[in-house]
């Protein structure tokens, strides 16, 4: 077994206090017994960057206190509602938000993956997203007259963390389409792993699954933790726990009731 | 399946879904974002209808996407002029098209905190056709000015803009929207609403013609598809909308 394999606790003691944390959206498999592990070990001060939306993960880190910054497009429960220790924390001022859009995101930890300082993109001129955000610039395209355009700077995370469903021993890890995956490994300085299962063989070996492959060159760690994606769903290996997303719904409207919700399914592993 | 209606009866969400599928013919290629339900299930009923056209992009959808390159493609692809419609919403809307998925009263403090921009502050640029829906029509949501522009209505001259609004379906009419004027037009009043009602509970100025037509109902055949096609479909992203507007509950998948 190559040496990138770790308990799920080892694998994750790269990510430390105030790190730039870089995770994938719910349909693209979040770490999340990987997200428990980290609060229970009492994480602080995080600076997440979602790629692009977040849900659970990013409600749950926010809640139990973990995150300083978040820089997003969107965080919300989807069909359950919004999220509600997001929007408590915004309101009262207890996390700073780099509010973004869902392109501006992909391109700058595109301008990280390709090494550049920054990358433009369309839309943005005349949103309010702009004027909130110092970080970005409105320049003339230098190429045409008369065409503003809107500079992202380059996006470089410490930690990029994801689920998968398997990794091959030599830490070659399966991620199929799911290319934000690859994305946020090449723009991350180091990429921590967790997946469903190990398997046996070599996933570089044949063109069909060496094109959904993120080579294991990219990745510092990988974990097994199955059903590591729980409740949330992992494509092509089960759905959402909806029941439990209702419940998480539920409890997290207050702040006390989201401390029961910590207790029962974070710190006490008891549905695990 | 769902209960049998009374012969004509229709849920708001079904007649949203026709309106929204008349605003999307013949279109190539339909994408649906997060959180919107019913423009999923007009762009799916399209795609019955039409035999495999439009193509249609579901993206939190596993079945009914064909991207490979990741979330970014989708946005690659609307600024290659690829996309030809997107749905819209927001926590406001204004009668100058701006929407507003951030926040209520002052950013840095706010009353309230809405998910965030999602991909609008692109999409509503690039995107020739972008139809916003809100199902909410009160003055609480359709007022005279956003508080945050997440992404405006139209752009001045010299800015890259191909794309824009094309119309506001909500729960009581549609209006259409003028980009030369920067104005909402009311186009139809949905059976069983007035225009002194949607004039009550619309917070911004609009045109409207002498007399307002009603908008037309779904047909009984469309709604057979959308109850008993779309709706199975749907619920692989949607399964609590598909469980209450449709009675479908999906069963347990692997």
């Amino acid at each position: 077994m190559s040496a990138i394999f770790r308990s799920l606790d080892e694998a994750l003691a790269g990510i430390g206090d105030g790190a730039m944390l870089v995770v994938p959206p719910e349909y693209g498999g979040v770490a999340m017994e990987a997200t428990r592990a980290l609060i229970r070990r009492g994480l602080r001060d995080l600076h997440l960057v979602t790629l692009p939306a977040s849900s659970l993960q990013a409600d749950l880190l926010i809640g139990a206190g973990a995150v300083a910054t978040i820089e997003t497009s969107a965080v919300s429960l989807g069909e359950f509602g919004p999220a509600p220790r997001f929007a408590a924390a915004v309101t009262s001022g207890k996390i700073r938000i780099k509010d973004a859009t869902c392109p501006a995101i992909h391109a700058a930890l595109q301008a990280a993956e390709k090494g550049v300082p920054f990358m433009p993109l369309r839309g943005l001129v005349g949103s309010d997203l702009v004027a909130r955000r110092p970080d970005w610039r409105v320049i003339d395209n230098p190429f045409a007259a008369r065409d503003p355009i809107v500079l992202l700077p380059a996006i470089r995370p410490d930690v990029a963390l994801f689920h998968a469903p398997m990794a091959d021993r030599n830490g070659n890890v399966w991620i199929g389409r799911r290319r934000e995956l690859a994305t946020m490994a090449h723009a991350a300085a180091k990429t921590v792993v967790t997946v469903e299962r190990i398997h046996d063989g070599d996933l570089l070996a044949t063109e069909a699954s060496a094109a959904g492959v993120l080579p294991a060159l990219y990745v510092e760690a990988v974990a097994a933790a199955p059903r590591g994606a729980w409740p949330l769903p992992l494509a092509g290996e089960y759905p959402r726990d909806e029941a439990h997303c209702a419940e998480y719904a539920r409890l997290a409207a207050t702040e006390e009731g989201f401390r029961r919700y910590l207790d029962r399914y974070v710190y006490a592993r008891a549905a695990a | 399946m769902p209960a049998p209606r009374p012969d004509g009866a229709c849920r708001d969400e079904e007649l949203l879904a026709a309106v929204i599928l008349r605003l999307i013919a013949g279109l190539r290629h339909v994408a649906v974002g997060a959180q919107s339900p019913i423009p999923a299930t007009a762009a799916l009923l399209a795609r019955h209808l039409g035999k495999g056209q439009p193509f249609v992009s579901l993206l939190s959808s596993a079945r009914h996407n064909f991207f490979t390159d990741g979330g970014r493609e989708l946005f690659d692809c609307a600024g290659q002029g690829r996309v030809d419609a997107f749905f819209l919403s927001g926590g406001q809307i204004d009668g100058a098209a701006n929407i507003n998925l951030v926040a209520i009263g002052d950013y840095a403090a706010p009353q309230v905190r809405f998910p965030g921009s999602f991909g609008s502050a692109y999409l509503y640029y690039v995107v020739p056709r972008v139809i916003l829906f809100r199902l909410e029509h009160s003055r609480r949501t359709l007022v005279n000015k956003v508080d945050f522009i997440s992404a405006p209505g139209t752009s001045p001259p010299g800015v890259y803009r191909p794309g824009g609004p094309v119309a506001l379906v909500t729960n009581r009419c549609v209006f259409a929207f003028d980009r030369q004027r920067g104005r909402f037009r009311l186009e139809s009043l949905h059976p069983g609403h007035t225009l002194e009602e949607v004039l009550d509970h619309t917070g911004f100025d609009f045109d409207r013609p002498e007399r307002v037509p009603q908008t037309p109902s779904p047909s009984p055949e469309h709604l057979d598809l959308m109850r008993g096609v779309v709706a199975p479909l749907l619920a692989e992203v949607y399964p609590q909308f598909a469980a209450t507007v449709f009675g479908f509950t999906r069963q347990e998948q692997s």
